[in-house]
């Protein structure tokens, strides 16, 4: 996640020195002569490159260095106990080795892997879709003149503005089982308590639950402004020739908001394939293994176990990787097939 | 020209990033010309915050009276992190502190991973020869030593008298009587018998060695765990909780048994002497009486709890080594033992210390002392840190039902050969 919207920031930063200096390169649409029209506009523009170069370099580092070496360990069997170490006395030199692409056929050809990535796609496919529909929902109605419409969107735009991990740990103490505000709730009702964290379905509901209450507003605003970009004299015109609500919501209010969906709706299922502090705070992936995604898995293998398995969690890292590229290719393809220029 | 400018930059630009990961803090302290101590010691401890921190916190700022010139950094670091803390420290070589409260079965690991300076012949084992055999013997690790025994520890069965009373029922000596006491306590005062925590595998041990398992045996090289002991110790506590005689949890363990406990809403719980402290600080407990200490429940095999204790160890990237050594020596001195086992009823590392007034009679050292001559010893393998992370996944699995004691025992086997190479 982190690697794809960097990218893309580099990509605008360098869109940025192409385009935005009027008179040079990126408006000349002779190609021919392309090297030299590169060299003008180095020797014009050379402020706008000097002034780029810092952050083409940082990201270089500290996005391109990370990626590069988390390839090449996912080809090696490194771990914990050899790799370079150097710490007072102790001299210790790197003695993995390396091992091609075991490590991938390890992945995936073991039900580990297969078994996350199942829950991971579970995981995603309802946290969007539930978000999304939520937001629509809430969106829709915040469009109309309602009374104290203003003080309902700042409430429901609240979730997003508490820091993610403030939020998760409130939902922590909810869900406690004994000492949990929502059993308390539910002992007044004479309801037995449930264990929130506890039972794996159960856990697995609750962390979907969570992310879609940090979800809802980044949709609901998205999706609001994407209604008042619609122009309102379609909806007269279609009332004039009788269409129903429904009929109008249909025909259009989603086709009005299609390019704003196809937005979010990309951007956050790529969020939440990767939401790790949601499931990392809240259940650490458990109980067993039941809510443990790919994101968390990877860093568990990196961070908890010992010794610490740096070469399976770069190529679970790796694989994530490709999936989300993947999915972004196929995504971007249907849209542009439907029309859309994205 | 101009792209040679550009091109200088940019070398510039990576060496000073390169650079400035590899800065020196410049502290470098040890020994004065003087032969007095000086510089920065930080240490982290690992104590139960509310109770225990207090007097570790106290008792390591001693150390500055008497080395004026030596400045203690107290950092307490939860159990629960700590260890993976440190190791992340020591690796990257940024942010480690001096000394660590390294747990008995994290040391021989942090020992082969080089994280550790080795103390033989230092200040720090300055007094070596009353350690009791069993402590020291986690701290020794290919014919070196790694660390000093601080306290050494074991579990046992803690209960509420007056629920006991109330239910009018006896202490349960064997898994079959907790059962049934439970059965009681429940019936007559609404109470849960025995929280048990399916968050931290350590809790399983007693179970395990009650029915004559154990996870590993050193001497013939072979996994132990998923032999038949293991699963049905797996059974034995799948069963407390199915049968409602216990009741547990897979997330917050630690804070939900000692507030279950202190509050009196269990009438049991398996801990050890590390939770004293906190547990007196609750309400059921102002009246330090009501809590009971016995042995923990035997299995069919007969009763078996883990041998634990924290040691002190030295980061060999230390930049004060002198000065940590010596302060290592101070923390597990007799006299700074004897402070902790009354303040805290901590339990010993050092023969002499059991004998000092305030010590002797202390009730629950006294209790613990026999339980902890008996308590089964693990092997002192790098890997014995690395054991409980695979075990406690498909423990919790087992009591949450997503797998069987069979698999479970199977899964944890099939683990620990990928992790101990060559072994049966």
């Amino acid at each position: 996640m982190a690697v794809h919207t960097s990218q893309s920031v580099a990509e605008a930063a360098g869109d940025d020195v192409a385009r935005g200096p009027g008179r040079g390169a990126g408006r000349n649409p002779d190609k021919g002569r392309g090297m030299v029209t590169f060299r003008r506009s180095l020797s014009t523009h050379w402020y706008a490159w000097t002034m780029v170069a810092p952050v083409v370099i940082v990201i270089g580092v500290i996005i391109g260095y990370p990626l590069f070496r988390g390839i090449y360990l996912s080809m090696t069997d490194a771990n914990e106990r050899n790799v370079e170490r150097s710490i007072g006395v102790n001299q210790m030199p790197a003695t993995y080795e390396f091992v091609g692409l075991d490590n991938y056929a390890d992945a995936l050809t073991g039900d580990q892997f297969l078994g996350t990535l199942g829950w991971t796609l579970v995981w995603t496919v309802s946290c969007v879709s539930v978000t999304f529909l939520l937001g629509l929902g809430l969106a829709n109605i915040l469009n109309r003149r309602i009374a104290g419409r203003s003080f309902y969107r700042m409430m429901l735009i609240l979730p997003w503005a508490i820091p993610g991990f403030v939020s998760v740990f409130a939902w922590r103490f909810l869900y406690n089982e004994d000492r949990g505000f929502l059993n308390r709730i539910l002992a007044g009702g004479g309801i037995d308590a449930v264990p929130w964290l506890n039972d794996p379905t159960m856990a697995k509901i609750s962390v979907i639950a969570v992310n879609v209450w940090l979800g809802v507003p980044f949709m609901m605003v998205a999706l609001l402004g994407g209604l008042q970009s619609i122009d309102s004299a379609q909806y007269e015109a279609a009332e004039m020739d009788g269409a129903n609500a429904w009929q109008r919501f249909r025909h259009i209010t989603l086709p009005g908001l299609r390019p704003v969906s196809a937005t979010v709706i990309l951007l956050s299922t790529i969020w939440t394939f990767n939401m790790f502090p949601v499931i990392f705070l809240l259940t650490r992936g458990g109980p067993g293994e039941a809510t443990q995604i790919l994101v968390t898995q990877a860093f568990k293998f990196s961070f908890e176990i010992s010794p610490r398995d740096f070469a399976q969690s770069s190529t679970w890292g790796v694989l994530i990787l490709i999936l989300l590229m993947l999915f972004a290719a196929v995504y971007r393809r249907v849209l542009r097939k439907q029309g859309d220029v994205w | 020209m101009r792209r040679g400018i550009t091109a200088t930059a940019l070398v510039a630009t990576l060496a000073l990033a390169a650079t400035a990961c590899g800065g020196d803090s410049g502290e470098t302290g040890g020994k004065k010309a003087s032969g007095k101590l000086s510089g920065t010691v930080t240490w982290w401890d690992t104590s139960t915050v509310g109770s225990e921190d207090k007097v570790f916190k106290k008792l390591a700022e001693g150390f500055e009276k008497k080395h004026p010139d030596v400045d203690v950094k107290y950092v307490n670091v939860p159990f629960g992190e700590a260890q993976n803390k440190f190791k992340n420290a020591a690796q990257s070589g940024s942010g480690a502190p001096d000394v660590i409260r390294s747990e008995v079965a994290w040391t021989p690991e942090f020992a082969d991973l080089g994280y550790l300076a080795p103390l033989d012949g230092t200040a720090a084992l300055k007094n070596d020869k009353d350690f009791l055999a069993q402590a020291a013997a986690s701290t020794k690790y290919k014919g070196k030593t790694y660390a000093v025994p601080q306290v050494i520890d074991s579990m046992g069965l803690f209960y509420n008298e007056k629920i006991f009373k109330d239910a009018g029922v006896e202490v349960p000596k064997t898994i079959a009587e907790l059962k049934t006491v439970s059965k009681k306590i429940k019936d007559k005062t609404g109470k849960t018998g025995l929280y048990l925590r399916g968050d931290d595998a350590y809790w399983f041990l007693s179970f395990l060695y009650g029915e004559g398992g154990d996870l590993v045996d050193a001497k013939s090289k072979s996994v132990t765990v998923d032999q038949e002991p293991g699963v049905k110790a797996l059974k034995v506590v799948k069963d407390l909780v199915d049968s409602g005689a216990a009741k547990t949890d897979a997330t917050d363990g630690w804070e939900n048994m000692q507030s279950a406990f202190k509050d009196g809403k269990v009438a049991m719980m398996i801990n050890g002497p590390w939770a004293v402290a906190d547990t007196f600080a609750g309400k059921e407990f102002k009246d330090k009486a009501n809590l009971g200490i016995t042995t923990v429940p035997a299995g069919s095999k007969g009763q078996g709890a883990p041998q634990g204790g924290h040691n002190l160890a030295v980061y060999a990237g230390s930049k004060n080594l002198e000065a940590s050594y010596a302060f290592s020596e101070y923390m597990t001195s007799a006299e700074s033992q004897a402070l902790v086992a009354k303040e805290l009823s901590l339990l010993p590392t050092r023969t002499a210390v059991y004998s000092q007034p305030g010590v002797s009679d202390n009730q629950i050292v006294g209790f613990f002392k026999p339980v902890v001559d008996k308590a089964v010893e693990r092997p002192w393998i790098p890997e014995t840190g690395s054991l409980f992370a695979p075990l406690v996944t498909e423990y919790t699995k087992v009591l949450t039902g997503q797998t069987t004691p069979e698999k479970g025992a199977k899964t944890t086997g099939d683990q620990y050969r990928k992790l101990l190479k060559g072994w049966k």
